[in-house]
């Protein structure tokens, strides 16, 4: 069975290049790829009555938005000659990137860097800092 | 977008202006609406004298059905609180549902509708007037309210219209006339919807919004004297906040305060647990005066009955259990099982009654605030216990006092458009015109002193219970057979946990 690759992918450019760096790699050594797009949600925040209520159209729009950024990519690296499948998950990017590395079976997560100061880092806990704190395989993050 | 915010505002400046046209304006609406007012306030809180203290009917009427459905439940609050706290913390909730309405969130949106003056100037009241023992008697309200929270919020999710588009429809008015025409009385279930609507309207309008705005303006006017005798001014502003949240769909602000008021009531009881602590050798003599007062009391009108009246009184204003207004926001939640839901709602009083009121009761027994007939009540009374430990507090009070008022005002914006398109039909210019009245009110609430209209709209809100406890009663056995079902799967490990 071939390797696969987890890929963190939200759109931005870095995560662009996180995604060319994984095809690449991904050419050399026959891995398949999976690119995940994770919705920031929470369980446990605070919501007017009125967005409770809309909660539900809302996800429908949040999941439909986030396939049509994530859906191309794939359909592009399928078309290159690299096996890729994606999803859309809402949840928190760090707990749900090693869940479903966990359940995939992937011997790798790759991610772009977010750029953000150290400072800012440290206060808000970036993806990276997160991962490599807790993840269950290899990170590679992408300058 | 930009054009209907523009109307709002031009609208809010105009009343504003009117408001502010003079104290004749106040004496003329409220001597106007004087004579059909004060005989339906007079009706919904109709009190009869026992024991040389006045007691009003309506609280007889919630904590009956309170006891009702303790004992028609078995005790479910206690039987069924590990339940609700492992529905709370997510471990029922289905990975594939992240995403949707949580059962916390749909709690802590319902919580901030109830979590407000009452948990701190109610509380004041009762103690003023019951004494120590009120405490227990508002614990003993509190804890089978939950009974109640249980039942209509379980009826509000089974009952619920969820629409093509999305979005959801639910509380008293659709458990009253889709429950009763199941049971082959559609009429009396149409026309109590109806009448429910009507009162839930006048509620929003009144207790979740005027008084609102006439309290906390109270309270800022007492600690920036730039807003005395400025009421327009302040209610202007506190509508143009409204506005921006309920007509302009800017979230930031409702965010800012969903931020706020859980780490205000958070920063409120912790405050209260540190002069526990402080004090905390003088805790056994707080309780002993509290269980004293509540069978033995003396210097308190009419003894212990008179403790239990305020007890009783202070916790059903505060938790509204039986108001029917909590399952409006419960019935977002994501669930395939409605009884889920009632569970959740079940530590709603709990947390507002049972915990927050009682830290502040236990604040004023614990300081020695209290002293009979001295004429200090209500958020004074709070106010007073809290600064006897850290001076500054009353500040801290008031904003509390506020965010706590704006956060009720927000909810209740949303109770009273649920009544008002279940009366008048879904669609967005009704639901705009609702929004601009609503804010009209909270100027008219905080620059006048209108005494009746004011009394009026607190009426409604306990009118809303008359009409919902009716409701609930005929709707008992549905529930109960929701609850076996239920209760059934989760035996049969159909229904397990998720973590």
């Amino acid at each position: 069975m071939s390797d696969k690759y987890l890929v963190g992918f939200d759109g931005s450019e870095q995560s662009r290049r996180a995604v060319d760096y994984a095809s690449d790699r991904a050419k050399k050594s026959g891995a398949n790829l999976h690119l995940v797009l994770v919705v920031e949600w929470s369980p446990y925040s605070f919501h007017t009555p009125e967005e409770l209520n809309e909660r539900h159209r809302r996800r429908e729009q949040e999941l439909e938005r986030a396939n049509t950024v994530v859906q191309p990519v794939t359909d592009g690296l399928n078309k290159a000659g690299v096996n890729a499948t994606c999803e859309v998950r809402h949840g928190n990017a760090g707990e749900l990137l090693c869940e479903i590395a966990g359940k995939e079976g992937a011997t790798q997560i790759i991610i772009g860097r977010t750029g953000d100061s150290a400072l800012a880092q440290r206060l808000l806990g970036g993806l990276a800092i997160t991962l490599a704190q807790v993840a269950p395989v290899p990170v590679t993050i992408v300058p | 977008m930009l054009k209907r915010f523009l109307w709002a505002v031009i609208g809010l400046l105009f009343m504003s202006s009117f408001a502010h046209a003079g104290d004749g304006i106040d004496k003329l609406i409220s001597d106007a609406v004087a004579p059909f007012v004060y005989p339906i306030v007079g009706t919904v809180f109709y009190s009869v004298p026992i024991f040389g203290v006045s007691f009003p009917l309506i609280v007889g009427w919630l904590v009956i059905a309170a006891v009702v459905c303790t004992v028609y439940f078995g005790f479910i609050q206690f039987r069924g609180f590990k339940h609700a706290i492992e529905l709370v913390r997510g471990d029922y909730f289905e990975p594939k549902d992240a995403g949707e309405v949580t059962p916390f969130q749909a709690l802590a949106t319902a919580l901030s509708g109830t979590v407000g003056l009452g948990n701190i100037a109610g509380v004041g009241v009762a103690v003023y007037l019951g004494g120590p023992g009120a405490t227990f008697w508002m614990i003993v309200a509190g804890l089978l309210g939950m009974a109640t929270k249980f039942t209509e919020c379980t009826l509000g999710v089974h009952y619920r219209n969820e629409y093509k588009d999305g979005t959801v429809s639910g509380g008293p008015m659709y458990y009253l006339s889709k429950g009763l025409s199941d049971s082959g009385k559609a009429t009396l279930g149409k026309f109590l919807a109806i009448f429910f609507s009507i009162c839930c309207l006048g509620g929003s309008l009144g207790g979740g919004n005027m008084f609102q705005a006439n309290q906390s303006f109270v309270q800022i006017s007492g600690i920036i004297p730039f807003f005395e005798g400025k009421g327009w001014l302040f209610g202007l502003i506190m509508a143009i906040l409204v506005g921006i949240v309920i007509i302009g769909g800017i979230k930031s602000i409702a965010r800012v305060t969903e931020k706020i008021v859980p780490g205000m009531a958070i920063l409120y009881v912790g405050s209260a647990l540190i002069i526990i602590l402080m004090n905390i050798g003088s805790v056994p003599e707080a309780v002993g005066a509290i269980i004293n007062g509540a069978f033995a009391p003396t210097a308190v009108a009419g003894g212990a009955i008179g403790a239990l009246i305020q007890g009783f009184k202070r916790a059903a204003f505060s938790n509204e259990a039986g108001v029917g207004s909590a399952s409006i926001a419960h019935s977002a939640v994501q669930t395939k099982h409605p009884v889920t839901e009632g569970y959740v709602a079940l530590l709603e009083p709990f947390i507002d009654t049972v915990v927050i009121c009682t830290m502040t009761s236990l604040v004023i027994t614990i300081t020695g605030s209290w002293v009979p007939d001295d004429g200090v009540t209500g958020i004074a009374l709070t106010s007073k216990a809290f600064e006897a430990s850290f001076s500054g507090f009353g500040y801290l009070l008031a904003i509390a006092a506020v965010l706590f008022a704006f956060s009720t005002m927000i909810s209740w914006s949303y109770y009273g458009l649920k009544a008002w398109t279940y009366m008048f039909g879904e669609g967005q210019a009704k639901e705009i015109a609702y929004k601009i009245i609503f804010c009209l009110f909270v100027i008219l609430g905080s620059s006048m002193s209108l005494g009746p209209v004011i009394d009026f709209s607190d009426a409604m809100v306990f009118a809303m219970a008359v009409i919902n406890i009716t409701g609930l009663y005929l709707l008992l056995p549905k529930v109960k057979a929701l609850l076996t079902d239920y209760h059934k799967r989760l035996a049969s490990g159909e229904i397990k946990k998720t973590k």
